[in-house]
This record gives structure tokens, sequence and C-alpha cells, in this order.
């Protein structure tokens, strides 16, 4: 399986308008979700909760980052950022499936348990289930590779 | 005025957030997972309870499981047309957001009609 790594020195690659930007965007997508629930109701409301806020912005940097970290050793990374970017959509794909196992957490339990013991709990469970989907998925390809020679 | 302030002021930094976990985190398949955090949820979910009691948060919940079956319709297309057609990451993901929005609120409207 492939190693999971810490590169803090990527965060320096992130230039202070980006990290504004999604501050930005972070905060306007809550203020967005609070007021449509108040304006059109709990059900409308609570698709926001699940509004794709990060995505967008995270893929355009990856590919970014990598365009230009081709483009430093003299080659068109055009195409590789773009599949980096894919690669990142694979890995929200199965996020979101514990994104629905927290959202069905909350919905089952919420009421008369101890709020934040639960929230912890579902986001624990957001966790357990995208690690374990991606553990499997990335044990699943060398796998492959075999049984194809 | 207050609560919408206090909701940018979380809603920013829980984003910001989870989205430098996504930049640190490495390989990239992994760090996508980090894409669809439930981060809205977390800013908000504690200040709607405080507000409008559990009842109306669980109702919030039931919408949000299927707004992330919408989220994964969007991802899995964003991810598609990203390999298939190779357009610009952010013009493909904002182009693709209404994706999002009709599943979620077909989804609403089929099995969770609002009152």
């Amino acid at each position: 399986m492939k190693k999971i790594e810490a590169n803090w020195s990527s965060l320096k690659g992130v230039k202070p308008h980006e990290y504004a930007l999604r501050f930005l965007f972070g905060g306007l997508a809550t203020v967005a979700a609070g007021l449509i629930a108040s304006k059109f109701g709990p059900a409308i409301g609570g698709l926001f909760l699940a509004f794709p806020a990060i995505f967008p912005a995270g893929a355009s940097l990856i590919e970014s980052h990598e365009r230009k970290r081709k483009a430093r050793i003299g080659s068109d990374g055009r195409n590789r950022g773009r599949m980096a970017a894919s690669l990142d959509a694979q890995g929200a794909s199965l996020g979101c499936v514990g994104l629905m196992a927290f959202a069905f957490v909350l919905w089952s339990w919420l009421n008369g348990h101890h709020a934040w013991l639960l929230i912890s709990m579902a986001t624990m469970i957001w966790l357990v289930i995208a690690y374990g989907l991606w553990a499997v998925g990335a044990n699943r390809l060398p796998r492959f590779r075999l049984t194809g020679r | 005025m207050d609560t919408i302030f206090i909701r940018f002021l979380v809603g920013g930094l829980v984003v910001s957030l989870f989205s430098a976990l996504g930049d640190v985190l490495r390989p990239k398949s992994f760090a996508g997972l980090f894409g669809a955090a439930p981060s809205i949820a977390l800013a908000t979910i504690g200040l709607t309870i405080h507000q409008n009691g559990s009842a109306y948060a669980a109702l919030e919940c039931r919408s949000m499981m299927l707004g992330a079956v919408g989220f994964f319709t969007y991802v899995l297309l964003a991810g598609w047309v990203l390999r298939r057609y190779r357009p610009g990451a952010l013009i493909a993901c904002l182009t693709l957001l209404p994706a999002w929005f009709v599943v979620s609120l077909g989804l609403l409207l089929l099995f969770a009609r609002p009152a």
C-alpha cells in the first residue's frame, strides 16, 4: 500500500491570496448554508452542508502546482496537472461515502444524545470509512497488476 | 448579524484547515479525501443545535446525506471529465457544480420532499 506522508514544505508553495480565497470561500459557503436554511427550511438548507466548498479550489491548486513544478524542469505540465486534479477527485469520491455516513449517524442519533460526543464520533466514522475505502483501493492496485502478468 | 459573523469565521477556519491538510498529505488520492471532509457541517452544526435544537439539526443532516450523494456524483463526473477531455481544473469543477445541485435537489424531491 502507498505510504501516507505529510510534506509540510508544500504549505510554503501556497500563496497568501490562495489562503485568503479559501477562507473567504469557506466562510461564505457556511454563511450561505445558514441563510438558506432560515429562508427555505432545514430540508433545503441541509443540502448545503454537503456543498463542495473546498473541492474546486483544491483541484485547481493541485493542477497549478503540478504545472509549475514541471515548468521548472522545462516541460509542459498541463496534462500532468489535470491528471493530478482527477486523482484528487477520485480521493474526494471516497470522502463523499464517509460524508454520507457522517450525516446518517447525526440524523439517526442526534435527538436525545450528547451533541458534541456524537459530532466527534461521526467525524471519526467519516475518517475511518474514507480511509478504509482508500486503503482497500490502494491495496487492490498491485494485485490487479500481478494477475495481469 | 453576530451569528453570521461567527459562522463566517468558523466556516473559513474549518474549511482552511481541511484544505491545508489536503495540501500537506501525500499521496494525492489520499489527500483528496479531505476535499470531501464535513467542513461546513462541522462549522455550522453546533450553532444550529444551539439556536434551533437537535430535531432541526437532525433534519438538516437527513438532507446532508442526499447532498453527499450529489457531491459523490459531482466528483465522479469531474474526475471523468478531467481524465477524458483534460480541461482546466477550475473551469471543469465550476462548470459541473450545477450537477451537484440538480442531483441533490432531485433526490430531496424524490425521497424527502420538504414540507
